[in-house]
């Protein structure tokens, strides 16, 4: 009976953090299935499934990619450890977004589907956040940081502000004529950039290259 | 504890250790459901929390119907008149859905909100102007108005320029027949409409997302058009707020956004009049708007369409199957450019 561990909190500061971001990221894909299931989306469920989904993709790259300015802002390393997890569920998002898209949407239509990729800017950034997406999910592991160094690993990662830019333009292009949600994301991906930025140029100044 | 009767075996006490532990894990599981439900609840919150069939206080309560003409809701104030020849094969989309699925900025920029803020609408008393090139400049009280007309039903297909389309059985008379009555001069070319401008009534106006008021505009001829309707119900009851109560305009062939709602003013004109969302955004919507598969929206395609209710979408049709009657009205036009 002494040797009993405990089973869901690994050891360390704040080991509630990692399983409840876990837990609580799955709660919006739970609730839109349900909904799809139920039948409460409204009066057209694919169509608000669809954008749903890609909201909850955006919010979660735009969390993951404000966890490294946090440290910068506010001196706070908690948000480091759920980073990779934020990150993930922003692409299980992005996953659904686009299956949703392809299937439930297009009816797996290949020929409409790459027709509409090709054709329409709209369909094409946001699919093109989606494909950058796919190599950092793949290259999230502590395995893979090894493999690739973490300087390449690190360099590679950036693509996740390419993706989130991308996702902002692929939201805009969406609305019909309000841009105010699309430019309040926007405007907190670009905050984001510039505290980045800024901490950036101010580690840089004090200490110029030895060589 | 040393009031204790009697202390427990020594066997019975739980070591320190594992003591600490649980609290640890009480602490924790009490921290993680917390975080949980927090973030939880914080991404269903940028949702917008659940929707569908949860009609606001004060709103429009929303019912299924089972079918066209059977309007015997209290609210019925219009008796359908005798059978029309505007009917379709195609089955109606439910009440539920044509009243809580809809595009009205001045009640909110979701599909689901104009359902829930439709409760500030006042539809009476409601009165009309009607102004510019006609005999007599004159406002019209709505009833006065409305009892000019027998309401007839008529089954249209709606086509919304965001590639969802519905089948409405509207209530209402042809704008025609109300503008042979006003009587135009020979200068009026076109006929202007307004939507109501009170932000009390529709909150949206609040923000400046569109120039308030709502204006929109067609042709003289197109709104001669047999077609063209002034509807002022559907289901055979009255129409409700977030469908453009009292009265709204019905053009079937051509996009949704046509569609003025809650009119107060009729203005004939000799100039286009300007329209909201054509000059809101003329590279993507056109003065006419009429459906067109073969001419897409500049972000996206207009062949196909999703008929609510349907899960596989189908292909548009020219003037959303109504070329036979309108296509004439536009011979010799290059609809590509006129869009």
């Amino acid at each position: 009976m002494a040797a009993v561990r405990p089973i869901l909190f690994p050891p360390g500061p704040l080991p509630w953090l990692q399983p409840a971001v876990l837990a609580g990221g799955a709660v919006p894909a739970l609730a839109i299935g349900l909904g799809l299931l139920r039948g409460t989306l409204g009066a057209n469920p694919i169509a608000e499934a669809l954008n749903e989904l890609g909201l909850m993709a955006l919010v979660f790259l735009i969390a993951s990619l404000a966890c490294t300015p946090a440290k910068a802002l506010f001196g706070v390393t908690w948000p480091i450890r759920i980073r990779k997890t934020l990150g993930l569920w922003a692409f299980f998002y992005a996953v659904l977004h686009f299956l949703t898209y392809a299937v439930l949407d297009q009816l797996v239509d290949l020929k409409a589907i790459v027709a509409d990729i090709t054709a329409r800017p709209f369909i094409l950034v946001g699919f093109s956040a989606f494909l950058l997406l796919v190599p950092l999910a793949i290259t999230s592991t502590s395995g893979m940081l090894k493999r690739l160094g973490a300087k390449r690993w690190k360099l590679l990662h950036r693509l996740a502000y390419v993706a989130a830019v991308l996702g902002i333009v692929h939201f805009v292009l969406r609305v019909k004529k309000d841009v105010r949600e699309p430019a309040l994301y926007g405007a907190l991906l670009g905050a984001l950039l510039l505290v980045r930025l800024g901490a950036y140029v101010r580690g840089r100044r004090p200490a110029p290259s030895p060589r | 504890m040393s009031r204790l009767p009697r202390e427990p075996p020594a066997t019975e006490v739980t070591p320190e250790a594992l003591y600490l532990r649980r609290r640890d894990f009480l602490t924790n599981s009490a921290l993680f459901a917390g975080t949980t439900a927090a973030l939880g609840g914080g991404l269903l919150r940028l949702l917008g929390g659940p929707r569908g069939g949860k009609p606001a206080p004060g709103a429009t309560k929303v019912s299924l119907e089972p079918g066209p003409g059977t309007g015997t809701g209290p609210a019925q104030s219009a008796s359908p008149g005798p059978p029309s020849r505007y009917t379709l094969d195609e089955p109606s989309t439910p009440y539920e859905a044509i009243t809580t699925y809809n595009n009205y900025y001045e009640l909110g920029l979701q599909k689901s909100d104009p359902s829930e803020n439709a409760g500030a609408i006042r539809p009476r008393p409601w009165t009309i102007a009607v102004e510019g090139e006609v005999k007599k400049e004159q406002r019209l009280d709505l009833d006065t108005l409305l009892g000019w007309f027998k309401p007839e039903e008529r089954v249209y297909r709606m086509r919304c320029v965001e590639t969802w389309s519905m089948v409405i059985p509207w209530l209402g008379f042809p704008l025609g027949e109300l503008l042979r009555r006003l009587e135009p001069t020979s200068r009026a070319k076109y006929v202007a409409f307004h939507t109501l401008l009170d932000p009390e009534q529709l909150p949206g106006q609040k923000a400046a997302v569109l120039p308030w008021p709502y204006t929109e505009g067609l042709r003289l001829d197109e709104a001669m058009s047999p077609l063209t309707l002034l509807a002022t119900g559907l289901y055979g009851k009255d129409l409700p707020g977030q469908n453009g109560a009292p009265l709204r305009l019905v053009v079937p062939w051509k996009y949704g956004f046509k569609g003025i709602k809650a009119i107060v003013k009729i203005r004939l004109t000799e100039e286009r009049p300007p329209c909201t969302w054509n000059r809101a955004a003329p590279a993507e919507y056109g003065f006419y708007a009429n459906v067109n598969p073969r001419v897409d929206h500049p972000r996206w395609s207009q062949a196909m369409e999703r008929r609510i209710g349907d899960l596989k979408r189908r292909p548009t049709l020219p003037f959303n199957g109504y070329a036979e009657q309108v296509a004439g009205l536009y011979a010799g036009m290059d609809l590509k450019e006129h869009f």
